[in-house]
């Protein structure tokens, strides 16, 4: 299995109501164990899991959003999120989750893991891709 | 071709099980080859053999049994979503202490890495959900 592919993870769906995004991000977490070079996008109601501040005390169901504060840490550089799937909803990127990797070799300076694509250059780059999940 | 197949629905409710199913008949039939099919998500409650539809239904796990056994298939169910959602082999059964087990006949439980390696060792991964 030398040979790397192109994984690309297709989020959707809103992080609570179904179990995709959660399940969607233990594949995530598996994946990265793999050596792949790894993608993760957020369109539709999907940009919701990213949000700040998300409380679920009253829903009584886990919030697994810390989570994506850890994909840098596994690797995941490349977090494409659709800017009109955040108009749509009336979001900005200040709304979501400061997410970073660290570049080894720029003395671990934090980069942005957030990329903000338009729905025509979010084509491109799924249509780059090997294999796309999606949930 | 090889392909893999990731199933994210169960059965019944949502249309992704059979559509699969038809899929994987029309890939065979046209010559291409199936590397694996992996169940995630509510698409683990595929793998067990305790399903009974009424007799003019379509018994939609006793459908992947025989396709599996019929082309040498491996069908693997994800064992994080099984073990949320109560599908469980032998060695399931054992180590989370239950009573028994509901495994179909040729589904195996295991792990994610096995969706990663099916997405690496096919050329196309296709995936059936909603």
């Amino acid at each position: 299995m030398s040979e790397i592919k192109k994984f690309c993870y297709l989020n959707r769906t809103a992080p609570y109501g179904t179990v995709y995004a959660w399940e969607s991000l233990e594949v995530v977490l598996i994946g990265a164990a793999f050596d792949q070079d790894c993608s993760l996008v957020f369109v539709d109601d999907g940009v919701y899991q990213l949000i700040k501040g998300q409380d679920t005390t009253d829903l009584g169901i886990k919030n697994f959003s810390p989570t994506y504060s850890a994909l840098g840490d596994y690797d995941i550089k490349k977090i494409y999120v659709e800017k009109e799937s955040l108009e749509a909803r009336g979001l900005t990127l200040d709304d979501l989750q400061h997410l970073v990797w660290e570049d080894e070799d720029e003395d671990w300076a934090e980069r942005d893991s957030i990329i903000l694509v338009t729905k025509d250059e979010l084509a491109k780059v799924i249509d780059e891709q090997d294999v796309v999940l999606s949930f | 071709m090889k392909f893999s197949i990731q199933v994210n629905e169960g059965p019944y409710t949502h249309e992704a099980s059979v559509s699969a199913l038809n899929f994987i008949k029309a890939a065979l039939e046209a010559g291409h080859e199936v590397f694996r099919v992996f169940f995630y998500h509510d698409g683990v409650n595929n793998g067990t053999r305790y399903t009974s539809p009424p007799q003019d239904d379509i018994n939609i796990a006793n459908t992947w049994s025989q396709l599996a056994k019929d082309n040498n298939i491996d069908l693997v169910v994800c064992v994080a979503a099984a073990q949320r959602r109560g599908i469980v082999d032998e060695g399931e059964a054992e180590r989370n202490g239950k009573d028994g087990n509901n495994i179909a006949d040729g589904f195996r439980i295991s792990g994610l890495g096995q969706l990663i390696e099916a997405g690496i060792e096919s050329d196309r991964l296709v995936v059936f959900g909603d």
